[in-house]
């Protein structure tokens, strides 16, 4: 299991530091070298420098998210510029190691916001209270916000009565871990927001590479009490069971459905059920959280489409032409487009037309940059730009990136529809009807980029 | 307020500062002063000196400043052993606390401070605390005895925490199931012949139950737990992977991987015919996609296990291949890592894209990324067959750009080429000569070497060029020398008119001027064949060489099989099993702190408790494992032991008919301590067989080769060979059914084949199993009756004394002898290799043939396979 646990700033030094296990870098000095050694934490330094100096300041870019010191292993992850560093000296679970520090990292944020080293350290006696809390002797523990937040306060210890005190051990360790009893609301809502990124990997002639959709459903509930919830979509497998019935309804709807390569839910969602029945049931954490995830790979709806043309005029000149096309309902506006024309290393001047929006070379960042607010559905639009290059004696020709882009589009590219969310509370007075519901869709561009 | 103002920097005379604030009659600043011990303690500082000012904070009700005081005291009690009892009894009135989690976090610190004495305070709290009426206490309890164990096994032992903790298993609480499971396999871990996880239905099915209740990390406990288990037929395997599918949909991709782990492994069991092998193999493949869309890191973790499974069963991603092509933006250790997937995807039905993708990558930044992806175009062309112009034309094309590394690269690949499809593409040799002048590396250079002497006849100024690149021989690596060796040799035989001098040259530089012995010696054998007898020198050095396999690169099956058992931990992201038992720990001692600061690429190589894959192990598991081993050859306990133990005579493990016309048969000996497997290979099919390589699956004992299969000579057909081959017992251990089977995998050109056999016992018992009259007698008193086992041996006329002699011959030492009613008491004692003792009362009445064997010993299911080798040494 996790032997021990390191946070660093960009510099190295260390923020965090706990250790669950001897054996990490365990050299095990007699205690008479222990008088004599200045540091009493000769083993534990140990591990912390050698991944100071084999890793974060290592010449090299960074070759493995897994480095291996002296028979020591060092699992580590990046937010901003702090490094977070699992070390351990026996055959872990490598996947849960690093799930672990995500969730770390989400636990942090949800305390104290953005992971920065001025936070880390406002906020050290915290992370050393958490990491007691969720890892165990190396082994990870509840690590749901919700719960934590029940009894790690920073406030010191209120006094408890023995009633609340029970309860936060029974939610920390029940079947329930991520909601607590008695939540209450004068009105009961819930928001879903179904969130896409769409990703598409083009050849220069038009042919698709390849293309997902991966889309989040993410909930805010604020409901009161202990809600069981049902969820339902326009998923191809359960419409066509349901179709079964009425062959009428499969004609209709059938078009509609969306066929679903994959998906994976919270730890609320009944997964049995799930794989048995194919229904989505619950009982939500209170406030945000992502229901599920989800893969789509047949009948995506592409909304834009980049027609790139590179033209190599001599030796000093490229000429490039790009046209995109809008490709969804001209009612619907697509926001925040931006194309990123990639430019040669050796380019020394740029011009460009075009027909909306602004475009600009930004020599720091190798490309050319055009940024349209809005773009209505089923329209297109063109760039074109000359670039002219220093004569170089490189031999090595120019890698060419693919032109990239971002956009926004206010509709699910992969087709999703939810069709309903019900709600049943049995103990407390108020019916699904009576729950407000806002439903939301957002496509947004993943890696969305085309060979030119 | 911040916290930030801890971490600035500090004066001289801060200690007697914070020494003032801590013994403050201020609550606050108190508090403030231990919130700067251990920002101090955190950058490094020592703030030992601080021990009993800060212990003296500890009787507090502010809950803050007692997780504060706790943390220091986990850090510092190590060093302040006698210091720490001071703190005990505050940890002890802590347990009886009314709240549950000051209960919980007095039972969770005690077990963090690793100081002996303080072991024996904590039992009691922690007894109560496993009995707790709060699932909270309780759960944290369970991973306390897995803390207590590390530092004192025997005394979890003697308290009886090991069976409270089986006793959670059937817990309420799902959570304190999953850590009662992860205590549990953690302390079988180093047990690995006890019994100790008892998975057997039943408990299988409460696993089963907690696992749809559990968090994500219990889940992954469980998940990892069931997959030692071994299900007793098809049905109930079938059942299990039923229960195990859902966690596949499971947003934590360790739930995902641990989840495929389990269906991985008991796939195995189910019969390929049935609807659900399909149906499971279906369900396996979305998952494993979904996961290429989490986080790099977590990418890079399933990618490399996605390496295994695409291995062992490529028909579950076959269609997928698009999902691993690179992204533009994805970290170098995704893009590598994908590119190998790529490779092993490739079919006939996708080798259109895939070139195209290659081409692609081949013209990136990342020197490694391109470098594989040249390599992993020739793979291709080897691969599958149609693509191979393909192939070589794209590779030519690389060739043209000129960039150094690329035709280099490219020129490596073609050799293997080359050497797949014979007289096909030698049109292309033209361009490759073009660009000797760019070849720096040593790889690509004797690749060159090699195509110009295999086609020398072809090439009009190859004399040329080879002399070219003996001017400079001193100075080239051994590769290249030895190479250029082999070309020259080669060149001569083709046309030995024109070269008569240079191979006069490059004989006289290998032989006289080289201290390289390799070299010396292909020098020597050289000359010696070419002055003697040119045809047979040219039937040697011309020969035909049999064609190369495209599946060079692929991990082998028994490997592979012991890798799939731990996917989603770190051996299956190294690609190496992990050294099982506990005796890292007394290495790591070896590596000291000037080696973890300094040793840093060398240190590397060493893998974190791996060792690297095939003959390189048996050194590298060695060194760990010394002391055990010095036990093992210490021969002074065995007295006339020199003859060895006895042998039986050899059966046929693997017949001919199974094998492709290898035939095996073979027995076991054991002799001064040695184990070695004795084998005679017979090749009964009509072609010649070579390459041989053996390897053993896991098993009880961890008996594993200590040497690669080594023989010499290709085995003709109808020809016999009989070799010995070293085993030594610091393989990888799991428990076999029956105990003494091995499962074995022997390789040669044509296949890999399996077979299965049983080990007598006593070539296990080692040299110094003779155990002292006072301490036999107090551990035969000492082992529980229940474990005394009795067996009959019939048939047998030996004297009492003949019968000692002869089972002295195989380490089985008589310690004492008493004449009762006339009947002959024989009490022995041996050993085994892994430490286990078994005592002997053996009864023989001269007048009755049968005797009555009783064995005691601590792990009872040896008790019978001893007796096995009892009675075959006996009847022998």
């Amino acid at each position: 299991m996790i032997g021990g646990l390191f946070i660093y700033n960009h510099k190295g030094e260390v923020l965090i530091s706990r250790v669950y296990r001897d054996d990490i870098g365990a050299v095990q000095l007699p205690v008479s070298v222990h008088v004599v050694v200045t540091s009493l934490w000769p083993c534990r330094r140990n591990a912390v420098d050698a991944f100071r100096v084999n890793v974060i300041h290592a010449r090299q870019q960074v070759r493995s998210p897994v480095t291996n010191i002296a028979r020591t292993s060092f699992f580590h992850v990046k937010r901003s510029n702090i490094w977070l560093a699992a070390v351990t000296k026996q055959n872990v679970n490598a996947a849960m190691v690093f799930e672990f520090l995500y969730k770390m990292c989400d636990v942090m944020t949800a305390y104290f916001g953005k992971i920065s080293e001025e936070n880390i350290k406002n906020n050290f006696v915290l992370i050393y209270e958490l990491l007691d809390e969720i890892l165990d002797f190396g082994y990870p523990q509840n690590s749901e916000t919700g719960a934590l937040k029940t009894f790690i306060t920073q406030q010191g210890i209120k006094s408890q009565t023995k009633e609340e005190q029970s309860q936060i051990t029974s939610q920390v360790t029940g079947q329930i871990g991520w909601r607590r009893e008695g939540i209450k609301y004068r009105r009961n809502e819930l928001f879903l927001d179904v969130l896409e990124s769409v990703n598409l990997l083009m050849s220069p002639q038009g042919q698709v590479l390849s293309a997902h959709v991966s889309g989040r459903v993410v909930m805010k509930s604020y409901l009161s009490g202990m809600p069981e919830c049902k969820f339902g979509m326009n998923d191809k497998i359960v419409i066509e069971k349901q179709g079964k019935g009425t062959a009428d309804e499969t004609g209709k709807s059938g078009k509609q459905s969306i066929a679903i390569d994959d998906c994976t839910f919270h730890q609320c969602v009944r997964l049995s059920k799930f794989d048995s029945e194919r229904s989505i049931s619950f009982i939500p954490p209170d406030g945000e959280f992502e229901l599920m995830r989800y893969r789509t790979t047949k009948d995506i709806i592409l909304p834009f489409r980049v027609i790139p043309l590179v033209r190599e005029v001599g030796r000093t000149k490229l000429e490039v032409k790009v046209v995109i096309k809008s490709n969804f309902k001209p009612s619907l506006l697509a926001q925040k487009i931006e194309v990123r024309i990639p430019t040669p290393l050796n380019t020394s001047g740029v011009q460009v037309i075009c027909m909306k929006g602004k475009a600009k070379y930004k020599a720091s960042e190798n490309a050319i940059v055009w940024k349209i607010k809005r773009m209505a559905g089923m329209k297109e639009s063109q760039i074109s730009a000359e670039i002219e290059l220093l004569p170089t004696n490189d031999k090595k020709k120019w890698a060419r990136p693919p032109i990239s882009m971002n956009f926004e589009v206010p509709f699910a590219p992969s087709g999703l529809k939810v069709r309903y969310l019900k709600v049943f509370e049995p103990k407390l007075n108020y019916s699904d009807h009576d729950v407000i519901k806002w439903v939301r869709y957002i496509g947004r561009s993943g890696i969305y980029e085309t060979r030119c | 307020m911040t916290d930030s103002k801890y971490f600035t920097t500090t004066k001289k005379g801060e200690i007697f500062e914070l020494k003032a604030e801590l013994n403050s009659d201020k609550k606050e600043k108190k508090k403030e002063a231990v919130k700067k011990v251990i920002a101090s303690m955190t950058v490094g500082k020592d703030v030992s000196a601080l021990f009993p000012d800060v212990v003296n904070c500890m009787q507090t009700d502010n809950l803050e400043l007692k997780k504060l005081v706790y943390l220091y005291l986990m850090n510092y009690a190590k060093s302040q052993p006698d210091m720490a009892i001071m703190a005990v009894n505050t940890f002890v009135k802590d347990c009886e606390d009314p709240n549950p989690l000051i209960r919980a976090l007095a039972v969770r610190t005690m077990g963090c401070i690793r100081v002996d004495k303080i072991t024996e305070y904590l039992c009691e709290p922690l007894r109560k605390c496993l009995k707790d009426e709060d699932p909270y206490v309780r759960k944290t309890a369970a991973v306390c005895v897995a803390k207590l164990h590390d530092i004192n096994a025997q005394l979890v032992e003697d308290q009886g925490f090991l069976d409270t903790l089986k006793d959670l298993i059937s817990d309420s609480n799902p959570m304190v199931v999953a850590n009662a499971v992860a205590a549990l396999s953690e302390i079988a871990e180093s047990h690995p012949s006890s019994n100790l996880l008892d998975l057997n239905p039943q408990s299988i099915n409460k696993l089963l139950t907690a696992l749809n209740e559990c968090t994500e990390w219990g889940q992954i406990f469980i998940l990892d737990c069931l997959a030692n288990y071994m299900p007793k037929d098809d049905r109930e395997a079938q059942s299990i992977c039923e229960r195990v599918t859902p966690r596949l949909s499971h947003a934590n991709s360790a739930v995902v991987l641990s989840a495929v782990k389990v269906l991985m492994k008991f796939m195995e069991m189910l019969s390929k015919d049935l609807d659900y092998y399909g149906t499971l193999l279906k369900k396996l493949a979305p998952p494993l996609v979904t996961l290429l869309s989490a986080e790099p890191e977590l990418q890079y973790v399933a990618l490399r296990n996605i390496n295994l499974i695409v291995q062992k069963r490529p028909e579950i991603l076959k269609h997928e291949m698009k999902v691993f092509f690179v992204k533009y933006n994805d970290p170098i250790y995704v893009k590598l890592e994908k590119l190998d997937i790529m490779i092993r995807l490739a079919s006939q039905a996708n080798i259109a894209q895939v070139l195209a993708e290659l081409k692609e990558y081949a013209t990136e930044v990342d020197v490694d990324f391109v470098r594989k992806a040249v390599r992993a175009i020739g793979r291709c062309a080897i691969k599958v067959e149609q693509s191979a112009e393909r192939c070589v034309s794209t590779l030519l094309d690389l060739i043209q750009t000129k960039v150094n590394y690329v035709v280099q690269e490219a020129i490596v690949v073609i050799k293997d080429i080359f050497r797949k499809y014979p007289n096909k593409y030698e049109s292309v040799i033209a361009t490759l000569c073009e660009n000797l002048d760019s070849l720096d590396e040593p790889e690509a250079r004797a690749a060159m070497i090699w195509i110009v002497g295999e086609y020398a006849e072809r090439i009009d100024n190859a004399d040329e060029l080879l002399e070219s690149f003996l001017e400079g021989f001193h100075d080239e690596s051994t590769q290249v020398q030895l190479q250029l060796l082999t070309a020259i040799v080669k060149l001569f035989l083709k046309k030995p008119t024109e070269t008569q001098e240079l191979v006069q040259q490059v004989l006289s530089l290998a032989t006289q001027d080289s201290d390289n012995p390799d070299l010396r010696d292909r020098g020597y054998i050289y000359w010696r064949l070419l002055s003697t007898d040119p045809v047979a020198a040219k039937e040697v050095v011309l020969a035909e060489k049999p064609l190369i396999s495209e599946e060079t690169d692929l991990i082998e099956p028994t490997l592979l099989d012991e890798l799939i058992c731990y996917i989603g931990t770190l051996a299956s992201v190294y690609h190496k099993p992990p050294i099982s038992g506990p005796p890292l720990a007394a290495s790591s001692v070896q590596m000291g702190a000037v080696d973890l600061l300094g040793g840093g690429l060398d240190s590397l190589m060493g893998g974190s408790g791996f060792t690297a894959p095939g003959p390189a192990a048996p050194a590298g598991m060695g060194a760990p494992l010394g002391s055990g081993l010095g036990d093992l050859f210490d021969l002074t306990g065995g007295v006339g032991t020199l003859s060895g133990s006895y042998v039986a005579p050899k059966t046929v493990w693997l017949p001919a008919m199974k094998a492709k016309g290898l035939e095996i048969s073979g027995t076991f000996s054991r002799q001064v301590g040695a184990i070695s497997m004795d084998l005679v290979l017979t090749n009964k099919a009509l072609q010649v067989m070579s390459d041989f390589a053996i390897q053993f699956n896991r098993n009880s004992f961890g008996l594993a080769p200590a040497a690669p299969l080594q023989v010499h000579a290709p085995l003709a057909p109808n020809q016999s060979v009989e070799i010995s081959l070293p085993l030594n017992t610091v393989g990888s251990v799991m428990k076999m059914d029956p105990l003494n089977n091995l499962q074995v995998a022997v390789k040669n050109n044509i296949d890999v084949f399996y077979f299965s056999t049983l080990y007598p016992l006593h070539i296990l018992f080692v040299e110094d199993g003779k155990m002292e009259r006072q301490m036999f007698l107090a551990t035969w008193k000492d082992i529980p009756n229940e474990n005394e086992a009795q067996f009959q041996i019939k048939d047998c006329s030996l004297n009492a004394d003949a019968v000692s002699n002869k089972l002295q011959g195989s380490n089985i030492f008589t310690i004492a002898k008493r004449n009762v009613e006339g009947q002959d008491m024989l009490y022995q004692s041996l050993k085994l290799t892994n430490g286990i003792w078994v005592l002997a009362e053996l009864r023989i009445q001269p007048s009755n043939p049968s005797f009555t064997l009783s064995l005691k010993c601590r792990a009872p299911e040896v008790s019978q396979y001893v007796y096995q080798a009892y009675d075959a040494i006996l009847k022998n």
